[in-house]
Parts: structure tokens; C-alpha cells; sequence
């Protein structure tokens, strides 16, 4: 029988993993990539403890969170489309029109 | 074997995460990417979740992730020289150190609460998906609701998003 914090440890290596991605990738579509391996990690913590407590509420808000990575990835993409056709770049230090 | 199986997910999909993370090609990081998504499919089987399974694979690996190497396909991107940020050590260190103290915080830690009332053998009797749907539209309709219409704005806002803006010359009617 694995012990849940081994599935705890899994994804908390994971997530740090994708925070790393986020903090020190340039390109802008490995930093959603990056996103998408945190999000997956919430999804194995949610899981593991609504196996090991018997309950199923875990499993739902991990099927809800894939909805919201879905509907993320979209208008990221489509974002970084945007971003591309005024400027070739998909450098994420190069994007500071908004910047104060 | 439960063990076995677990050891080859967990530290596979741990190995892919890296490389996506690290690797320069995107490509190559969409790819590495489809691999940790499908070990982290083989965990939910694990714990008795065959439904969040079957999403996984359809979903992620099969709509978001073709998204992503579309997205890349059409962008046509070169890998670039310098692909870390200038002060990444500075950001290693401090991760590498704390992930580790997080580690022996939670390998030590007991885990106790509060049962919930869906025993393993209760969902294996009827089935996983079967007492998922139950559960999502008895006591989680409101959220489900809230789901369809985030996805609806979602749908919306990238169409116009990424539509190709018209000329000032169409837009004002001359010539």
C-alpha cells in the first residue's frame, strides 16, 4: 500500500517544478506549459486525498480544474498569437507595453 | 505490484516535468509535456479514478496539448541562444533547498481527518463514473453550471481574440 504522502510528495515536487518553469523560462509558451504541470500537481494532491479520505469531492474540483486549463490554454494561445503578429518575438521580457 | 507501478508513474512524470522545463527545442518541451501528462493519467488509474483518467487522456493529452503543438507549428518558432532568464541560479538554489524541506515536512506528517462516506468498495461497485455523475449533479450543479458558462466565455473570448483585425480602409468604407 503506497502512503498518501508519497502521492503529497509527488506532486509537491512537481509543483515546484512548474513554478521554476514559470519564474526562469523566456519563451511564453513553455511558461503556459509550465502552468499546465502546477495545475497537474494540484490535480494528483486533489485525488490522492479524495481516495485516501473516502471521499469524492476531490475528484470533481480536479475535473473542474481540467475545464479551467482548458479554457486557459485557449486564450493564452490566443494571446501569444496576438503578441506575435505585432511583434516576433514570444520573448516574455520584450512584452512590456503595459508596463507602469 | 501497487507499489511498482506507482514508483514507475511517479518518477517518470518527476523526469518529464524536468525536461520540460529544461529542454530547448518547444517542441521537444510539448512533447516532454505529453509524456508527464499521460504517467500523471497512470496515478489517478492508482487511486481508483478511471473517469478523471479517461479526461486526462482525451482532454489534456488529446485537446489542449494538440493546442499547444499547433500553436507552435503555426508560430514556427526558432530555439533561442539564451532560453533561461539571465538570473536563474539565483532562483534554483533557494527552490532546490526549500522543495527538500517541504519534502521531509510532508513525508513526516500523519495525514489525519475527517472520512468522508464513499468508501473504495462503494465506488467499485457501481463504478467510478457512475458515482462521479451523481455526485456532480446532485450536490455540485451550481459549479458545473458555472463551468459551461466560463467555457462559453472562454470559446468567445478566443475567437476575438485571435481573429485577424480588418484594414482601416474596410473598416471606414473607403476606398
Amino acid at each position: 500500500m503506497v502512503p498518501l504522502s508519497a502521492y503529497v510528495a509527488v506532486s509537491a515536487i512537481l509543483f515546484i517544478t512548474g513554478l521554476l518553469g514559470v519564474l526562469i523560462r523566456r519563451n511564453f509558451i513553455i511558461v503556459l506549459m509550465s502552468v499546465e504541470i502546477m495545475l497537474n500537481a494540484a490535480n494528483i494532491n486533489l485525488v490522492a486525498f479524495s481516495h485516501y479520505l473516502e471521499s469524492l469531492a476531490g475528484q470533481l474540483t480536479a475535473l473542474f480544474i481540467i475545464a479551467i486549463a482548458a479554457g486557459e490554454a485557449a486564450i493564452g494561445l490566443a494571446i501569444i498569437i496576438v503578441v506575435f503578429r505585432g511583434k516576433i518575438s514570444t520573448n516574455v521580457d520584450e512584452m512590456n507595453v503595459l508596463k507602469w | 505490484m501497487v507499489a511498482v507501478f506507482f514508483a514507475y508513474f511517479a518518477l517518470v512524470s518527476i523526469a518529464a516535468g524536468v525536461l520540460t522545463v529544461s529542454l530547448k527545442n518547444p517542441v521537444h518541451c510539448g512533447l516532454a509535456l505529453l509524456a508527464l501528462l499521460m504517467h500523471v493519467s497512470g496515478l489517478f488509474v492508482l487511486l481508483n479514478a478511471e473517469f478523471l483518467w479517461a479526461v486526462q487522456v482525451i482532454v489534456y493529452a488529446g485537446a489542449i496539448l494538440v493546442l499547444y503543438l499547433f500553436v507552435l507549428m503555426l508560430l514556427n518558432l526558432k530555439a533561442d541562444e539564451r532560453y533561461f532568464h539571465s538570473s536563474y541560479l539565483y532562483f534554483l538554489g533557494p527552490a532546490v533547498g526549500g522543495a527538500c524541506y517541504v519534502l521531509v515536512l510532508l513525508l513526516r506528517s500523519p495525514y489525519g481527518g475527517v472520512k468522508g462516506d464513499v468508501p473504495a468498495a462503494a465506488v467499485l461497485e457501481s463504478g467510478d463514473t457512475h458515482a462521479v455523475g451523481i455526485k456532480m449533479f446532485s450536490d455540485h450543479l451550481l459549479q458545473f453550471e458555472i463551468i459551461g458558462v466560463f467555457l462559453l466565455g472562454a470559446i468567445i473570448g478566443a475567437i476575438v481574440l485571435a481573429k485577424t483585425p480588418k484594414s482601416i480602409e474596410d473598416v471606414t468604407g473607403k476606398k
